[in-house]
């Protein structure tokens, strides 16, 4: 027992440790100025996509329910995050601090989120498998429509809220539009950084491997592998499941927060299914339950398009053949009796070492 | 009468989102994987229909043909390359390499025939039919694409049932193992099923764009989606629920479209969708499984 937890120890010791060099190699190159401006565009998009990858694989890698719509959440924590955000701009008497209304924004998006993982969460959870991804991806898109038909505006009278048109909020002398139905949040402050990217990937880190590593973890993970023995030995399966789902929905929630701020616009159709999709690519290329994977995968493919320009128009077809042959290349089992037989051999060649879990 | 009009509009643009969804089921009652990349096979249907009669000026129904065959051959292609490598491998894994196919075809859709929307001349060349002093229009792509689900739903229906592809077909979906013990070829059947499921994309794709007359590298993406959900609505694996479910998801579109709002067409489907599973887990006659410990 003593062993596997220093295990543990040190395989998060060395996901921390890898996300905090990144960080810093990043600040180095930056402040050299080695990096692209287009690359600098896609630093906060990345730490996002990180956030997102690594909250989709509790639910998808260690809780084991497949989810279609995590995109949904990350919308919801996107679109009360920027409305956070330009309300106390708008409201304060003296405007708080770009960082702080960033940390707010966050922490909105990300309690509404889990909120509606919540109340989501109820009808998802009583279904299973594909029948459950189906849902979550219906929820998805209902959240996708309906936030297509909300507007919300800000004047001196307060918040005006309409499901009409922007007309119909009836805004008076100096009232803007936060929320503008199909148009998305307009006007936004950009105050995503880099940094608070960064930040919020080692909170999602800290939460999301100590919650792996708990008692909760365990009994997730034993919900995971057979749902009706971890009942029999009286593991309430609604209960974990739940817990994993919320903190899941919450942490997407926070993610959006930090993408919409960092655009001046942001609609409800960048948040479909596709993203949904995208986003658990990352999570079965880095091998579903392994965070250190998400990681690299989010960050891998996120970058992989800016990298392939030079392919100009073939691109995403070039990203497309890349995404087919590493699967096929993955699961090919000629090459995995392959790399077991080179493990094996390695293994024995080196005096006798604690036997590695690496399958 | 206007609602007898929705409702006929309704029914058939579920006739399309069922022979889709007959696609879906197919290959998921017998290779147990969702083939994403279904969607993107009616695109491509629909353009090599496109190209059948603007560029070669070939007769409609020689178009149709062309388009099925086509897409068999892309079919069985798409599942000999990419899919039968993974026939052992965890399905998430094969549901990713599914959207690499996918993105693979839209992109180089993209590529072929640029992002420029065609607009597609419908292949239908009937005459709208005028019930009750012209009260009530019926154009002649809806009553084509009525007929067409109906002839494809019960031919198919005879496949499964009463040949020996079909029997074939039907004890793979049951159990692989042994019935590749019973002298079954396995890759053959799937292949088969493949080919089928193609073919029937390329109708819907050429039936889709008849109705809906824009042609797009992404013309396939949502109605594959909804598709996919009418074949869980209706209990997926099962023939009689994609057809029960696609024509329901087709009406509650429109009807919602009509009566309640056009925004939130899509959301009240999906809505209706959650409310069903609800109710019926397994969706409308889909086959409870008991677990046994």
């Amino acid at each position: 027992m003593e062993s596997l937890k220093t295990r543990y120890n040190v395989d998060n010791l060395l996901t921390y440790s890898l996300v905090i060099v990144a960080y810093i190699i990043m600040r180095i190159l930056i402040a050299n100025g080695k990096i692209s401006f287009a690359l600098q565009g896609q630093l906060v998009p990345i730490t996002v996509y990180i956030v997102m990858a690594v909250s989709l694989n509790l639910t998808v890698g260690v809780l084991g329910e497949l989810s279609l719509g995590h995109a949904g959440f990350m919308s919801v924590g996107a679109f009360s995050g920027a409305i956070t955000s330009t309300l106390l701009e708008l409201s304060a008497t003296s405007t708080p601090p770009a960082w702080l209304r960033l940390a707010l924004a966050m922490i909105i998006g990300g309690i509404v989120a889990g909120i509606f993982g919540f109340l989501i969460g109820i009808p998802v959870l009583r279904l299973e498998g594909d029948y459950l991804a189906i849902v979550t991806l219906a929820f998805g898109e209902i959240i996708k429509n309906v936030i297509n038909v909300i507007y919300i505006g800000y004047d001196a009278n307060g918040i005006r809220i309409s499901t009409e048109s922007a007309n119909a909020l009836n805004l008076g002398e100096g009232g803007k539009v936060i929320l503008s139905g199909p148009m998305g949040a307009i006007g936004i402050t950009k105050i995503s950084t880099f940094t608070a990217g960064f930040i919020l990937i080692l909170i999602t880190l800290f939460i999301v491997l100590n919650l792996i590593n708990s008692r909760a973890g365990r009994a997730i993970k034993a919900v995971k592998d057979d749902k009706i023995a971890a009942e029999s030995v009286g593991i309430s399966t609604w209960k974990y499941r739940m817990m994993a789902f919320v903190t899941s929905a919450t942490l997407a929630g926070a993610a959006g927060a930090l993408y919409a701020l960092n655009y001046s616009t942001v609609v409800a159709r960048k948040f479909d299914f596709n993203t949904s999709i995208l986003v658990l690519v990352f999570v079965v290329l880095g091998r579903m339950g392994n965070i250190r994977g998400s990681i690299i995968a989010a960050t891998v493919l996120t970058v992989l398009p800016e990298l392939l320009r030079a392919f100009n128009e073939v691109r995403m077809l070039v990203y497309a053949v890349i995404l087919i042959i590493v699967m096929l290349v993955r699961n090919n089992t000629t090459l995995q009796h392959l790399y077991q037989r080179i493990v094996t051999k390695l293994k024995y060649d080196r005096p006798p070492a604690e036997e590695g879990d690496e399958a | 009468m206007a609602f007898l009009s929705y409702l006929i509009s309704g029914i058939s643009l579920g006739s399309i989102y069922a022979i889709i969804a007959l696609g879906y089921t197919m290959v998921y009652g017998i290779a147990k994987m969702l083939n994403f990349a279904h969607g993107d096979v009616i695109m491509v249907g629909g353009y090599m229909s496109f190209m059948a009669t603007t560029n070669f000026g070939w007769p409609p129904l020689l178009s149709v043909l062309f388009a099925m065959g086509v897409c068999t051959v892309l079919g069985i292609l798409i599942e000999q390359l990419a899919y039968k490598p993974l026939r052992s491998a965890p399905s998430l894994a094969v549901l990713i390499t599914a959207i690499g196919v996918s993105y693979f075809l839209q992109n180089a859709a993209l590529l072929i025939w640029s992002p420029n929307p065609k607009s597609f001349t419908s292949i239908v060349p009937f005459n709208s039919i005028r019930l009750f002093d012209g009260k009530l229009i019926i154009s002649g792509t809806t009553v084509v694409t009525i007929v067409a689900c109906i002839i494809i739903i019960v031919s198919l229906n005879t496949i499964v049932n009463k040949t020996k592809v079909g029997k074939a077909m039907r004890a793979v979906s049951e159990d692989k193992d042994v019935a590749q013990l019973m002298g079954i070829s396995v890759n053959k059947t799937i292949s088969i099923t493949f080919a089928i499921g193609s073919a029937l994309a390329a109708v819907a794709g050429v039936l889709l764009c008849s109705a809906y007359p824009i042609l797009m590298p992404t013309t396939g993406a949502m109605p594959g989606i909804k598709a996919f959900t009418a074949a869980v609505f209706g209990g997926i694996g099962s023939i009689p629920g994609a057809f029960l479910g696609g024509i329901l998801l087709g009406v509650i579109e429109i009807l919602g479209k009509a009566y309640i709002s056009t925004h939130l067409s899509d959301a009240i489907v999906f809505a209706v969708l959650i409310i069903i599973l609800l109710v019926k887990p397994t969706g409308l006659l889909g086959k409870k499984v008991l677990v046994k410990v």
